[in-house]
């Protein structure tokens, strides 16, 4: 195969030509301030406001709820920060889990210097947390629970309705980082109890730099970024409006063809992992069912994943890792840790996420290459 | 991130595998990755009568860096006196491999120690002294596997 093999869609996607061809026309001919009194500015403005209740209404919220930001991260940041600072004197307690992403976990570990105190839920062997330890871990100074929707390395789906239930009987706010299942699954945020949801585009075959907060009606936050006070106040900075344009788009072609994609791409991993687990010494990572379509995550015994990601990378095809040898820090995948994988296990780990283009001819393309590389570094590996 | 050259030895490692009775062999684990490497060397004399390694095989775990110092170390020593592999310093894998990523660098500490430690494991199979040099390494080598035993122990339980 000459052509690259891309499977690491939960990373980012290429932006679909539709969403490209609906930005366009927002870089030269309609290129306005929204904050703009005249016409070029609210031309702008129009388009902000009607992209904004198309994206909303995607998720059963109310037009005004939705605040557009630079991307997820700062969607984390916006929901934490700012609820823990507007209901410090109620409380100082937030829940998270231990397989938050990064942009939760650190944001996390900032407000602890900051005189907040946080819980770190546990996770089962499955990514899933217990119901039950988040009754107990909820206090009578508890101000905010943030839970990922789907992890982004295991893809394993909480039972988000249970969570909602659970926050609304025990009156505290629920986050939830939903960047990556936004567009891949439906989501009504009045059905889920959610107060506060972080999405993006990049992740759906929107643009990068574009991402919202959904902030329920009432929820009481202060704004992380201050100055000529857009987005109601919550998030100054001037509008991105090509980028929101895009994310709309990229929402309509979700709206239509969500369904088709989510049973596409669901045969074609299940038929992805059976095949990589008849690799002697492999595992699968995350839930057998609760688990993102697009998404599949293993452990290779005796080996390394930057190693096999970059011998994968020569045959052409993408995919990541979970290893300490790829991280910054040397650690290996705080998830895959947390789910009781040992050491090596999560050192070998491969992350392989699908996606609209990828074909059942480029499945078989890598099925046919993962062993003989696997094979290759186990012959390197004085571990048996 | 890597240059060509470590991309390379990655891609096409040299002298890897086990060499069947073997003099000397040195395993160490890097604390810091948790990465694994296995030397082995072979060592005969040579017309002076001085001892040379003859033959060096590595086996490893670990990322393109780790499988890539231990690719080079074993060009680099093969046929090389004994006391010219005593004094061998991680400094000369980088400067063959034209640089790797700083935060890579143990990597090639971890390939020097493998052959401090196959060099101890054959003087001690030989019962005879150990030159301090290869000593003091070995005991600074031996307190990091420990370390690192307890650091795999403690995540696993």
């Amino acid at each position: 195969m000459n052509k690259r093999i891309y499977l690491d869609y939960a990373a980012t996607t290429p932006v679909d030509k539709r969403v490209l061809d609906a930005m366009q026309p927002y870089f030269y001919e309609n290129f306005g301030n929204t904050m703009s009194l005249h016409e070029e500015g609210r031309k702008a403005k129009a388009t902000l406001d009607s992209c904004r209740s198309n994206i909303a209404e995607f998720l059963g919220a109310k037009s005004e709820e939705l605040v557009f930001t630079s991307g997820a991260t700062e969607s984390d940041n916006l929901a934490l920060k700012g609820v823990a600072f507007a209901n410090q004197n109620n409380g100082k307690h937030i829940i998270t889990t231990k397989i938050e992403h990064a942009a939760i976990l650190k944001t996390c570990e900032w407000l602890e210097k900051h005189g907040f105190e946080v819980s770190y839920l546990s996770v089962d062997q499955f990514g899933l947390i217990d119901l039950e330890e988040l009754k107990n871990t909820i206090r009578k100074d508890t101000i905010l629970v943030s839970i990922i929707y789907a992890n982004n390395e295991i893809g394993t789906i909480q039972n988000m309705k249970e969570i909602g239930e659970i926050c609304k009987n025990k009156e505290v706010y629920l986050h939830t980082d939903a960047t990556q299942i936004f567009g891949k699954l439906p989501i009504d945020v009045n059905k889920l109890n959610i107060d506060l949801m972080t999405i993006n585009a990049h992740k759906f075959y929107g643009p990068k730099g574009v991402g919202a907060l959904y902030i329920r009606k009432g929820v009481s936050i202060e704004p992380v970024l201050h100055g000529g006070g857009h987005e109601s106040g919550l998030r100054s900075t001037t509008v991105n409006v090509s980028g929101i344009v895009g994310f709309s788009e990229a929402v309509n072609i979700a709206k239509n063809e969500m369904k088709e994609d989510e049973i596409k791409q669901t045969k074609l991993r299940n038929y992805l992992i059976e095949e990589v687990l008849k690799i002697s010494n492999s595992r699968l990572n995350g839930h057998p069912t609760r688990r993102l379509p697009n998404n599949a995550n293993f452990s290779f015994s005796f080996i390394e994943g930057e190693s096999l990601v970059l011998l994968l990378d020569d045959r052409g095809i993408s995919c990541s890792t979970g290893s300490a040898c790829s991280s910054p820090n040397l650690e290996p995948s705080h998830v895959l840790l947390s789910l009781g994988l040992k050491h090596d296990q999560a050192h070998g780990s491969l992350r392989v996420s699908i996606g609209k283009d990828t074909t059942k001819a480029e499945i078989d393309y890598f099925l046919n290459v993962l062993p003989d590389v696997v094979e290759r570094l186990r012959k390197l590996s004085p571990l048996r | 991130m890597y240059n060509e050259k470590v991309i390379e030895h990655f891609r096409h490692p040299h002298n890897f595998g086990e060499i069947e009775d073997p003099d000397g062999v040195g395993e160490v684990g890097n604390i810091v990755c948790g990465d694994l490497m296995k030397l082995y060397i072979k060592i005969s004399e040579n017309e002076k009568g001085e001892k040379i390694i003859k033959d060096i095989k590595f086996q490893t775990y670990g990322c393109a860096a780790a499988l890539a110092t231990s690719s080079i170390i074993t060009d680099l020593v093969k046929g090389k006196t004994l006391n010219a592999a005593m004094e061998f310093s991680n400094k000369e894998i980088i400067d063959a491999l034209g640089g790797l990523p700083q935060i890579k660098i143990h990597c090639s500490i971890l390939a020097a120690d493998a052959l401090n430690e196959a060099i101890y494991d054959y003087f001690t199979k030989n019962k005879t002294e150990i030159p301090k040099i290869i000593t003091l390494k070995h005991e600074r080598i031996t307190k990091m596997n420990e370390l690192m035993k307890e650091k795999f122990q403690n995540q696993n339980e």
